[in-house]
């Protein structure tokens, strides 16, 4: 409901935008697309009209694409995730180890250099750190990777997917996964280190030495099992971030995922999309959250009991 | 004694902390946690080890398995100096000289069933083959009083002394020689204590193993030890075998500690040595006797001159300069 009301509190809407160009239209020519589109009605009336095609499973077509939005949804949510996905893995591959040799390390050189290297990409603007990728690899810098698109334009390639194409992609796509990973990875660090820092000081811990077992036996076995379930909460609450945090990102590499395409939907006061897409992250949220109990399960035994 | 086997030796055991300040932590000055402290322990006796809160009784107890390192001294075990050891040599002695730690619901590791935590160190040292593992644990969790079925159980569905019980277990699942309990009873209520004192009574009983027992609980220390130290403020002020130290405390500090037990029973006057102020900082300990400060008896030469810790009676040391005047009694 929120959602519809600030949606729908755009002082645009997709009629005076998508017209405004042309001199020929009259106002009772808006006027009558308005009324096919349904903004005609008020945001009280128009939310419930949304709401009951919603429950019925239609989400409405796309203004901007004139297509279903479900269809548009599922055709460009696998290019999000995907590179979300790849990126996530990444950031916990760089995350985790790191994390746990600065925590073993608290307060060392080694520690201090993860912590600064942490906070300058934590504090740095993905459109800063896109441009400032692109420059360095791109055309102008050392001309080594392809600055946007998923596709090397004006190369014909065979339906399907073959290696060169598939080589392609990933081409495209490592200066986005890079700005993601180097803007995301802090937080998870920072995450583990602390929570490993709790658990390497506490007494299970100093039991665990105690007992004569190797030293990565007590860091892995003792300390870090069981930091793994703050890890996997914020895990669970990072599923719709997957998707959503792309949109500037891709917006900057015109990569055509989930989050570009809300982006320009957003400029054109697409509001089926924009409804649409919200609530798909909503419902990402909630399966999140589903996945995070589930896991629960996995890496804490006693809840499987309980 | 001396004819005895000794199990661990300590020689002039140092631990200093650094206190650092400032941006470059410079180091401007020594908490002297233990300044100095030796006694052995004979081979399937058990040495109490009493003192105050801070006294440096915890930190000889971790000093000696190499938690934290040493700042000086040897701690001979059998004869070889633990402080001395590779980290490999050191792996291969961990089964042989084990800890029990004061708070048996943080020490033990939540996520992990019991039967492991009593048994994990066992397969890693390799005391026993795989084939005959389980029941192996089986029959020492029996032994320290757990049922069989608690092997697939975790820490949280057991009471504070069975936690302790668990704790019991695993360190006498590696066939130690020398058990280093640290203040095992004091976070369990009082009934408890008794069973938890006994069950390390008949273990001792049964494997021959030697106890160094930290406790700040006279009464504890009276039933279980053999022998008893006395630390104040890092060192030992009295050492004696337990009915000598309670029946002569000649040390005033002792004698404050040993007049501060309750007695049960209403009618018995107590003569208690009360003492003033409190513990001074191990930052800067009084110079000449530590306890010169607090000591009732306290005469001009205690400020300046450190009492020799040394013996006045067969087995029976003591720091104090009452006695060097030949007035033992």
């Amino acid at each position: 409901m929120m959602l519809y009301a600030l949606v729908r509190s755009m002082p645009a809407d997709y009629v005076s935008l998508s017209t405004s160009s042309s001199q020929k239209i009259t106002e009772e020519m808006r006027d009558n697309l308005r009324k096919i589109y349904g903004l005609d009605k008020g945001i009280i009336e128009g939310y419930f009209d949304w709401l009951w095609s919603a429950l019925h499973g239609d989400l409405g077509v796309s203004l901007t694409r004139n297509r279903p939005v479900a269809e548009v949804i599922a055709e460009y949510a696998p290019v999000t995730f995907t590179v979300a996905l790849i990126a996530l893995i990444l950031e916990l591959l760089i995350a985790i180890p790191l994390g746990i040799a600065a925590a073993r390390r608290q307060y060392s050189k080694f520690d201090y250099a993860i912590t600064a290297f942490v906070f300058i990409g934590i504090s740095m603007p993905i459109f800063f750190l896109a441009a400032l990728l692109k420059k360095c690899f791109g055309p102008y810098g050392f001309s080594l990777l392809p600055i946007s698109g998923m596709l090397t334009a004006r190369v014909n390639y065979p339906d399907g997917m073959t290696f060169a194409k598939l080589m392609d992609y990933a081409q495209h796509l490592v200066l986005p996964i890079t700005c993601f990973v180097v803007t995301g990875v802090g937080g998870y660090l920072r995450y583990v280190r602390t929570n490993m820092l709790d658990a390497l000081s506490a007494d299970y811990v100093r039991t665990a030495r105690a007992k004569g077992l190797p030293e990565s036996t007590v860091v892995y076995r003792h300390a870090f099992r069981n930091t793994l379930i703050p890890i996997v909460t914020i895990l669970g609450g990072s599923l719709p971030g997957l998707f959503s945090g792309a949109a500037v990102t891709e917006g900057i590499f015109a990569l055509e995922g989930l989050g570009n395409i809300a982006l320009k939907a957003s400029y054109m006061a697409d509001i089926p999309y924009l409804m649409g897409f919200n609530m798909f992250l909503v419902v990402l949220t909630v399966i999140g959250y589903l996945i995070t109990d589930i896991l629960y399960a996995v890496v804490d035994p006693r809840v499987r009991l309980g | 004694m001396s004819e005895k086997e000794k199990t661990l030796e300590l020689i002039d055991l140092k631990k200093y902390y650094p206190i650092k300040k400032g941006v470059l932590q410079k180091v401007v000055g020594h908490v002297k946690a233990v300044d100095g402290v030796s006694f052995h322990i004979n081979k399937g006796e058990t040495f109490g080890l009493v003192g105050e809160s801070g006294c440096g009784k915890s930190t000889i107890g971790k000093t000696i398995i190499r938690l934290t390192p040493p700042t000086a001294g040897q701690a001979l075990y059998k004869g070889t100096d633990i402080f001395s050891l590779d980290k490999k040599s050191l792996r291969t002695l961990r089964p042989h000289v084990q800890m029990i730690f004061q708070d048996p619901y943080s020490s033990l590791n939540p996520k992990m069933p019991v039967g492991e935590i009593i048994g994990e160190a066992v397969r890693e040292h390799g005391i026993v083959s795989d084939k005959d593992y389980r029941e192996y644990v089986m029959n020492i969790m029996k032994i320290c009083g757990l049922r069989p079925y608690h092997i697939d159980r975790y820490p949280h569905e057991f009471s504070g002394g069975q936690r302790q019980r668990i704790c019991i277990a695993r360190s006498i699942a590696l066939n130690p020689d020398l058990v280093i309990a640290d203040e095992p009873v004091s976070a369990l209520d009082v009934s408890i204590q008794a069973q938890i004192i006994n069950l390390m009574k008949d273990i001792q009983q049964r494997n021959g193993i030697s106890y160094l027992f930290i406790s700040h609980d006279l009464s504890v220390v009276e039933y279980i030890s053999d022998v008893v130290g006395v630390m104040y403020l890092g060192s030992l002020v009295e050492l004696a075998p337990k009915k000598e130290l309670f029946k002569h405390p000649a040390h005033p500090y002792t004698q404050a500690l040993l007049s501060a037990v309750p007695v049960p029973d209403p009618d018995v006057k107590m003569n208690r040595v009360l003492l003033q102020g409190d513990i001074p900082s191990p930052v800067n300990p009084p110079s000449g006797c530590k306890f010169h400060t607090r000591c009732p008896y306290a005469k001009p030469i205690c400020s300046e001159v450190t009492p020799e810790f040394k013996e006045h009676a067969p087995g029976h040391k003591c720091a104090c300069h009452l006695y060097n005047d030949g007035s033992w009694v």
